[in-house]
C-alpha cells in the first residue's frame, strides 16, 4: 500500500494523470472521533428528560444554561456606544488589555510587572497563547525538545507542543487510589527531569484532575525545579475561577517568580469572564531585564504574523475594559466568586447527597478537587452504567464537569452514583 | 539572588514588520502635510477609517439579540458563515457547491486561512509530510506569503516570474514558463484578484492559458482572494478566475478574507474554502483540518463572523452591503484615475496608465527605492520601500501634493 502510494507521487505521467483523475486527497485518513464530543452527540439523542451532560467544558447556571455576566454586557454597552473603528490591532494585540493581563496574574506588587521585565502578548485564549508559547521556545530554547507533562493533563497539550515540534514526556501526578496528588511521586520524577528541559504546570483548577498542590507543596516543587534548572511553563486557565479568589489562585505563578524562576505563562479569558467564543487570552515570558523582553516580543510577533498576523479585537476589548474599569473589575470579582461558590456547592451538595444515599465511599476528593473538573475515580463499567441506565453522561475516564451539575439534578446524580458503586 | 544568565540572552532582537514600521514612522511624524499610503486598509476621502454601515447596522441587531451568549464556535466554525462565505467565493450556482463538494474552514483573517491550508498540504498533499514539495509565490507577492509557507514546514519556497518591471506589467511568457518548468504537484499561491503588491491582474483569457498549463502539469492552485468585491466593485467579477478553475474541475484552495470587503480588519474574519473531488475526499479533509485548528487556535472567534453571515444570509442587508463595497472600490477608482490625469497634466515622465491599469487598493508607481526615500524624507509621503502605494491613502485635498511630490521625485532623482 505504502509503495502504491508512493508511486502515485512519483513524477511518471501516466501515474500522475491517474493520481490526478482521482482526487489529491484520496490517501487522506478520516481524522479520528473526538471523545468528548462523542459523548455530546451521545446525549443528544437521548431522549430521557433526565438526561445530564457532564462533559461540557462550560460554566452553566443552576438552571442548567450559559451564563453571560453581567460585567461583560456592561462592557459591551459601553462598546457598542463609543462607535470604534476596526483598524488591525498590532501583532501583539490590545496594549491595554496585555498590561492588564499581566499584571492580574502577576500582581500589581510584583517587582517583575513594576521593572517591565516581563512581555504579554495577546494569545487566541488558552489554546492559541499554549501554541505561541510553545512555537517560541521551539525556536528559541535550544537546550531541550522535551516538555513535561503532569499525568495526565488536559488532552489538546500534547498535539499542541507536539505540532510546535517539541516533543513529550510526563511526571507523575494523579494518584488514582487516592484521587489526590501524588506528591511524592512528582517529586520524585521532578528530581529526574534533565536539566533545563520544560515542565508544564497547572496554575490552579488542573484539568481534567481537579486536583492541585497545597501552597507547601508548591515550595517543594518550586525549590526543585530551580534545583534542576527547568524552564517552567504556566497554564493558568481559570485564575478565578477555581477558588473564587484571584489572588489565591495564582499564588503558584507568583511565588515561583519571587523564588527567582523566570516562568512563562498562558492566559485564558475563556471560563472566568465566560468570553469563551470571543478567544481572549494572553501569553508571558518572565524575562532578565525589559531589554530582553523587548527583543523577545520582536521574536514572539515574528511568529504571530504568518499565524494569522494580529489578534482578534472583541474578547479583549471586553476583557479589557472590564479590567480597567474599577466598578467593572468589582463586579466581575464578584461574579467569577458566583461561579466558583456555585461549583464549590455543588460538590458539597454531592458528597451530602452520596452519603444520604448510604455510600460507605469515601467521596473526600470530590470537595477536596477544585476547578471545574472533578476526576469521581469511577471505572469504565460504572462509566457505562451511568450512560446506560441513568443517562448520565461523561467521558469514560470518569471525570465529570461540575458545571452540569445543578441544585435541581444533584439528587438524582448522587442516587445514580451510588447505584454503580455499591 | 543572582539570576543564572537567561535562556534567553541570545534572543537577537527581529526586525520590525516592514509595513508596520512605516505606519508608525508616519505617526511620529509632526509634518501637516504628511500622508500615508503604506498599509493595506481603507479610507473615506477624509482619510478616516470607514466602518460600513451595514456592519454598524448588523452589530446593533446582535447586541440587541439577547438569545446569543459567547459559547464555543464549533472547531470549523459558524455553521452559517462557513456555507455562505465559500458560496460568496464560488457564486450561487456553483457546480461544486450543487455536488456537494466544497468544504470550508472559518478562519483568523485571510492569514489565518492560508495558514491552516498550508499547514494541511505540508501533512498531506504530495504524500505525507512531504516538506520538499516546492511552493511558487508570485515575484513580487505579499510578504506575509513566505513565512506562512516556511513556517508551516517547507522547506523550497520559490518565485513565479509575474511583475515585468519595464513594461509595467504581467509577464505572463514568464510566468508560463515558470509553470512549465516546476516539478509536477508544485503548489502555487495565485492572487485571486487586485495582486498584492502590483495591482496587475490577469485578463481571463490569460488565466484561462495559466490554467491549461497548470492542469497539465499537475500544479496545485491554491488562490489567496483578500479582496473580493473591492477591486471592480463586482463580487462576481472579481471571484472570475476562482470560479474558471472550478470549472475545469481542479480541486483547489481559496484563502478568504473579509478584512477589507467588510471593513472588520481587526475581529479577523476569513475563510479556507477547500474544492474537492467529492463529498467524501472533502469531509476527509476536512476532518484533518480539525485537528490543524485544535492545536492552533482550538475555535475560531465568534463576532466577525456572525456579522458577515447575518448580512450574507439576510437579501435586504447582503445587497446593502454589496453597496456599501462598491462605494470603497468607486472611492479607489477615481483616485486612481486623478493622480493618473494629475501626473499626466504634469508631464510627469514616463508612461502613467498603469495607475488606472491596475486594480484594487495597491498600485506599484515604478518609484525606485531612492525616489521613495526622497518621498519620505523630503515630502513625508509614506509609502513602501517597493513604490508600492495604497490608493485608499490618496484623497481630494492631498492629490495634488502627491501628484507634485511624484513628478519631482521622478525628475530629481534617478
Amino acid at each position: 500500500m505504502a509503495l502504491l502510494q508512493s508511486c502515485r507521487f512519483l513524477a511518471a505521467p501516466r501515474l500522475a494523470a491517474a493520481a490526478r483523475a482521482s482526487s489529491w486527497w484520496s490517501h487522506v485518513e478520516m481524522g479520528p472521533p473526538d471523545p468528548i464530543l462523542g459523548v455530546t452527540e451521545a446525549y443528544k439523542r437521548d431522549t430521557n428528560s433526565k438526561k445530564m451532560n457532564l462533559g461540557v467544558g462550560a460554566y452553566r447556571d443552576d438552571n442548567g444554561k450559559p451564563y453571560v455576566l453581567s460585567c461583560v454586557r456592561k462592557a459591551e454597552a459601553m462598546i457598542a456606544s463609543k462607535k470604534m473603528d476596526k483598524e488591525y490591532l498590532p501583532i501583539g494585540g490590545l496594549a491595554d488589555f496585555t498590561r492588564a493581563s499581566a499584571e492580574l496574574a502577576l500582581g500589581e506588587n510584583s517587582e517583575a510587572f513594576k521593572s517591565g521585565r516581563y512581555v504579554t502578548v495577546q494569545g487566541i485564549s488558552g489554546t492559541g497563547s499554549l501554541r505561541i508559547g510553545a512555537n517560541f521556545l521551539q525556536r528559541f530554547f535550544k537546550s531541550s525538545r522535551d516538555v513535561y507533562l503532569p499525568k495526565p493533563s488536559w488532552g489538546n497539550h500534547t498535539p499542541i507542543f507536539r505540532d510546535a515540534g517539541l516533543q513529550l514526556q510526563a511526571y507523575r501526578y494523579y494518584d488514582p487510589k487516592t484521587c489526590s496528588l501524588d506528591f511524592a511521586g512528582a517529586m520524585d520524577d521532578i528530581s529526574k527531569i534533565p536539566e533545563k528541559s520544560i515542565i508544564l504546570l497547572h496554575a490552579c483548577a488542573h484539568n481534567p484532575t481537579g486536583v492541585d498542590p497545597r501552597q507547601e507543596q508548591w515550595k517543594e516543587m518550586a525549590a526543585m525545579v530551580k534545583k534542576r534548572n527547568l524552564l517552567v511553563y504556566f497554564d493558568m486557565a481559570y485564575q478565578g475561577f477555581a477558588s473564587g479568589d484571584i489572588n489565591r489562585d495564582a499564588w503558584a505563578v507568583r511565588h515561583f517568580i519571587e523564588q527567582g524562576i523566570n516562568i512563562v505563562l498562558s492566559q485564558s479569558y475563556a471560563k472566568n469572564m465566560g468570553l469563551y467564543g470571543e478567544r481572549a487570552g494572553a501569553f508571558t515570558v518572565i524575562c532578565s531585564d525589559a531589554e530582553e523582553a523587548k527583543r523577545v516580543e520582536s521574536q514572539l510577533k515574528i511568529l504571530i504574523r504568518p499565524m494569522y498576523s494580529n489578534p482578534p479585537l472583541n474578547g479583549a476589548r471586553i476583557a479589557s475594559i472590564i479590567l480597567n474599569t474599577p466598578e467593572l473589575r468589582k463586579e466581575w470579582l464578584v461574579e467569577v466568586k458566583g461561579m466558583a461558590d456555585r461549583i464549590i456547592g455543588m460538590r458539597t451538595q454531592l458528597v451530602s447527597n452520596l452519603k444520604k444515599e448510604g455510600s460507605s465511599h469515601n467521596w473526600q476528593h470530590i470537595t477536596d478537587q477544585i476547578g471545574m473538573f472533578c476526576f469521581t475515580g469511577l471505572k469504565p463499567e460504572q462509566v457505562e452504567r451511568l450512560i446506560k441506565e441513568f443517562s448520565i453522561y461523561m467521558t469514560k475516564d470518569g471525570r465529570i464537569s461540575m458545571a452540569g451539575v445543578t441544585s435541581g439534578n444533584v439528587g438524582y446524580l448522587a442516587h445514580a452514583i451510588h447505584q454503580v458503586t455499591k | 539572588m543572582a539570576a543564572a544568565a537567561s535562556i534567553f540572552a541570545s534572543v537577537p532582537r527581529a526586525p520590525p514588520v516592514a509595513v508596520f514600521k512605516l505606519t508608525a514612522d508616519f505617526r511620529e511624524d509632526a509634518d501637516s502635510r504628511k500622508v500615508n499610503l503604506g498599509v493595506g486598509a481603507y479610507r473615506t476621502d477624509e482619510g478616516q477609517p470607514w466602518v460600513l454601515p451595514v456592519v454598524r447596522k448588523v452589530e446593533q441587531l446582535i447586541a440587541g439579540d439577547g438569545k446569543l451568549n459567547h459559547e464555543y464556535l464549533p472547531i470549523l466554525g459558524l455553521p452559517e458563515f462557513r456555507a455562505n462565505a465559500s458560496r460568496i467565493a464560488l457564486g450561487d450556482d456553483s457546480p461544486a457547491i450543487k455536488e456537494n463538494r466544497v468544504g470550508s474552514v472559518q478562519s483568523l483573517g485571510g492569514t489565518g486561512a492560508l495558514r491552516i491550508g498550508a499547514e494541511f498540504l505540508r501533512r498531506w498533499y504530495n504524500g505525507t509530510n512531504n516538506t520538499a514539495t516546492p511552493v511558487y509565490v508570485s515575484s513580487p507577492t505579499w510578504e506575509n506569503h513566505n513565512s506562512v509557507f516556511l513556517d508551516a514546514g517547507f522547506k523550497d519556497i520559490r518565485t513565479y516570474h509575474y511583475w515585468d518591471a519595464a513594461k509595467r506589467g504581467l509577464d505572463l511568457q514568464g510566468l508560463l514558463d515558470d509553470m512549465e518548468k516546476a516539478p509536477e504537484f508544485s503548489i502555487f499561491i495565485l492572487h485571486a484578484c487586485a495582486h498584492n503588491p502590483t495591482g496587475t491582474d490577469p485578463t481571463p483569457d490569460q488565466w484561462k492559458q495559466i490554467a491549461a498549463v497548470m492542469k497539465r502539469r499537475f500544479l496545485f492552485p491554491f488562490f489567496d482572494s483578500a479582496y473580493q468585491g473591492f477591486a471592480s466593485g463586482s463580487l462576481d467579477k472579481d471571484a472570475w478566475a476562482v470560479r474558471y478553475f472550478v470549472s475545469e474541475g481542479f480541486e483547489l484552495f481559496c484563502a478568504q478574507s473579509f478584512s477589507k470587503n467588510f471593513g472588520l480588519y481587526n475581529e479577523r474574519v476569513g475563510n479556507l474554502t477547500v474544492v474537492g473531488k467529492d463529498a467524501d475526499n472533502v469531509q476527509r479533509v476536512l476532518s484533518q483540518m480539525e485537528k490543524i485548528v485544535r492545536t492552533t487556535w482550538s475555535n475560531p472567534p465568534s463576532q466577525g463572523a456572525r456579522i458577515v453571515a447575518t448580512t450574507l444570509t439576510s437579501p435586504q442587508l447582503f445587497a446593502e452591503w454589496k453597496d456599501n463595497v462598491k462605494t470603497m472600490a468607486d472611492r479607489v477608482l477615481l483616485m486612481r484615475s486623478e493622480l493618473r490625469s494629475r501626473l499626466e497634466s504634469l508631464g510627469t515622465p514616463g508612461t502613467w496608465n498603469h495607475i488606472t491599469d491596475q486594480i484594487g487598493m495597491f498600485s506599484f508607481t515604478g518609484l525606485n527605492p531612492k525616489q521613495v526615500e526622497y518621498m519620505i524624507k523630503e515630502k513625508h509621503i509614506y509609502l513602501m520601500a517597493s513604490g508600492r502605494i495604497n490608493m485608499c491613502g490618496l484623497t481630494t485635498k492631498n492629490l495634488d501634493y502627491v501628484a507634485k511630490s511624484i513628478h519631482e521625485a521622478v525628475t530629481k532623482i534617478q
